[in-house]
């Protein structure tokens, strides 16, 4: 893929990831789907731009608030609507679920319902990288909240002294939950932690598809050379509730009404207009296209069988 | 038969594995150089090399996180946890994540990890590095927990433990690492999941595991000059367990005594305990199955004190007198 050709799969998935989760959204408001879900919704160009500027074969550990991510890797979504539904065609079989999705050998290593969860994983992936050889790289998601995480600390210490091939991607959306970023860090910009690890730290507008296409592609240069990790901040917004049940108490209409203006899809889309890349007609196809291919994977899902209550015990162990 | 120590069994066990698997590497705190706190990877540095035997900073929760990272995408990590007491910091890492991912994932991934954890008292360190926590990881499905009392099974099971898919806790006993058995030249391995008869008896069964195992063969010694004939089984792997072999031997019996370090409530005992009477043993059982454990204390330091939390040979002969008197 040239270019071009990857800002147009680039807007192509940022419209599946909303897609989808409009449609999971639905989905959970009316109780259709069990369990629950966290949206990614507003932060499409953080998650989908930042994969692309990876090389397929790189690695990625996911975060709960993953769809973005997942689609921005590359995935099937008919089994990614199908493990949301529960279903046995699903990724997981039907046994992980929203937070879970992971596609070992395209490199998603997992999303993960633990905050901070993810950060040794990719450590210790980056280090198999490493000891083979490979050329491959890790970027490892997590949010303002995950960087409270005392596994913050070690993995990225670790990285940094083992010159691991690791892209820390901080997703500050200004609310670990509730809480905001100003009440749970005492500094402005996360990014500023790089330095006491000693490695490069950048900020980058996650709302602005390009800017975080562009700022991963240098950092993943920098980490595949081997010297060693990079932590990136990018600053977007989720427009809906940390989880299903929330009811968006903690901040105000006006902030939310704010950041919707500053929608990445949008903006994404002027940006490949007035660039030439695509035509209104050609992007008016890329959002229609998402949004059938986003209900042939409900069909898809809703005809699939559940899993036998026979898989319960299966693979638990290798 | 040549005889070496529990440490060097162990080693000579992750040597050989990492001669015959380049995606086997050792990581921890002071395994390098250093040779391990308790040296029993002394000499590897040398052999294996900086990238193969790998000091990590004082950080349990990445060092089982990255071992768990390493595994799925294709390495055989074997890790070290310097003291069983801090794999509480690694809990995340091995309990929510390396135990999980197979299952959560649909059965797609392989976590091939182990992670060794030095465990018990009995070297004056008190509280917070005397534990034997192993029943904490019994209880998570999608770990596999090992606990071997000589220097020949922690050899054959640590070499199976890191040829295993799935991620193995490694009980390793600190008061064995000095003690010496025979262990054959020639390679070998012991399966996970077998247990083995310790010794031969008819008239009562004592099922132990690590340290406590030679204070029960020391009490079944004693107790045959008093015509009482006791069998010992070491189960070696807590899980998966070896049912069978316990239940053959108490229907045998008539009776059976649970003897380990690790604090009684909550216990694995508990669950030894459960698979006998859950199975026909127990329509053979003559008198209750006892449990002789650890007391429900944290460690003490004072060594009077601290010898008093765990059983003795004394308690374990009075529970089979008890077990023999009904």
């Amino acid at each position: 893929m040239d270019e071009k050709e990857k800002m147009v799969e680039m807007y192509k998935r940022m419209n599946e990831a909303r897609s989808f989760e409009e449609k999971v959204s639905f989905f959970f408001a009316r109780g259709m789907v069990h369990g629950t879900t966290h949206l990614s919704v507003g932060e499409e160009a953080s998650g989908v731009a930042s994969c692309m500027a990876l090389e397929a074969y790189d690695l990625i550990t996911s975060t709960h608030r993953g769809h973005s991510q997942v689609i921005g890797k590359g995935i099937d979504l008919n089994k990614m609507m199908a493990e949301l539904l529960g279903k046995a065609t699903g990724y997981c079989k039907g046994k992980g679920g929203s937070m879970h999705i992971a596609d070992i050998k395209a490199g998603n290593l997992g999303a993960n319902g633990v905050v901070g969860g993810g950060h040794g994983i990719a450590v210790g992936a980056a280090l198999t990288q490493k000891l083979k050889k490979t050329g491959k790289i890790v970027l490892c998601f997590f949010g303002d909240g995950a960087a409270n995480e005392g596994s913050f600390h070690e993995a990225v210490n670790l990285a940094s002294i083992w010159r691991l091939p690791v892209i820390f991607f901080c997703e500050n959306n200004f609310y670990g939950m509730s809480m905001p970023l100003s009440k749970h860090m005492n500094i402005k910009d996360i990014v500023k932690r790089a330095e006491a690890y000693g490695i490069p730290g950048y900020i980058v507008d996650g709302n602005d598809a390009v800017a975080v296409y562009r700022k991963v592609k240098e950092a993943a240069e920098y980490v595949r050379s081997g010297k060693g990790p990079v932590l990136i901040e990018s600053k977007t917004y989720r427009w809906l509730g940390h989880s299903k049940s929330d009811a968006n108490v903690y901040r105000t209409k006006e902030e939310i009404v704010e950041w919707k203006k500053k929608c990445p899809l949008k903006r994404f889309r002027a940006y490949l207009l007035k660039e030439e890349i695509l035509t209104e007609e050609e992007a008016d196809a890329i959002e229609r296209k998402a949004k059938e291919d986003i209900e042939k994977a409900v069909e898809y899902a809703n005809n699939s069988p559940e899993p036998p209550i026979g898989t319960l015990l299966e693979d638990v162990y290798a | 038969m040549r005889e070496i120590t529990y440490a060097e069994a162990i080693r000579e066990a992750m040597s050989e594995e990492m001669r015959r698997d380049e995606n086997v590497f050792l990581m921890g705190e002071d395994v390098g150089l250093y040779g391990g706190a308790f040296g029993v990877t002394v000499g590897m540095f040398e052999e294996f090399g900086e990238e193969r035997v790998r000091d990590t900073p004082i950080s349990e929760a990445v060092i089982a996180g990255a071992a768990a990272g390493a595994a799925v995408t294709g390495m055989r990590p074997v890790a070290e946890i310097m003291f069983m007491d801090f794999t509480t910091i690694a809990m995340d890492s091995l309990v929510n994540q390396a135990a999980k991912m197979r299952y959560m994932f649909g059965g797609k991934a392989k976590v091939p990890m182990v992670l060794r954890c030095p465990a018990g008292s009995g070297t004056g360190a008190a509280a917070q590095h005397s534990q034997s926590l192993e029943a904490w990881f019994c209880h998570v499905p999608g770990l596999k927990v090992v606990a071997p009392s000589t220097p020949a099974d922690a050899k054959g099971l640590l070499k199976s433990a890191i040829r295993d898919d799935n991620p193995v806790i490694f009980v390793e006993q600190k008061l064995l690492y000095r003690k010496k058995g025979i262990v054959p030249e020639e390679e070998f391995i012991i399966p996970l999941g077998k247990a083995d008869i310790k010794r031969k008896g008819t008239d009562v069964t004592i099922i132990t595991y690590g340290r406590m195992a030679e204070s029960v063969l020391s009490a079944a010694a004693d107790m045959e000059q008093e015509g009482i004939s006791i069998e010992v089984i070491d189960p070696r792997t807590l899980v998966p367990l070896d049912r069978e072999t316990i239940i053959e031997s108490v229907i045998k019996t008539g009776r059976a005594v649970v003897v380990h370090e690790a604090v009684k409530t909550g216990g694995y005992g508990g669950e030894i305990v459960s698979a006998i009477s859950e199975s026909e043993a127990f329509d053979y059982l003559d008198a209750p199955v006892l449990r002789i454990a650890g007391k429900d204390v944290p460690i003490p330091y004072n060594p009077e004190l601290e010898k008093a939390a765990v059983p003795s040979v004394a308690e374990i002969k009075e529970a089979v007198r008890k077990v023999m008197n009904r």
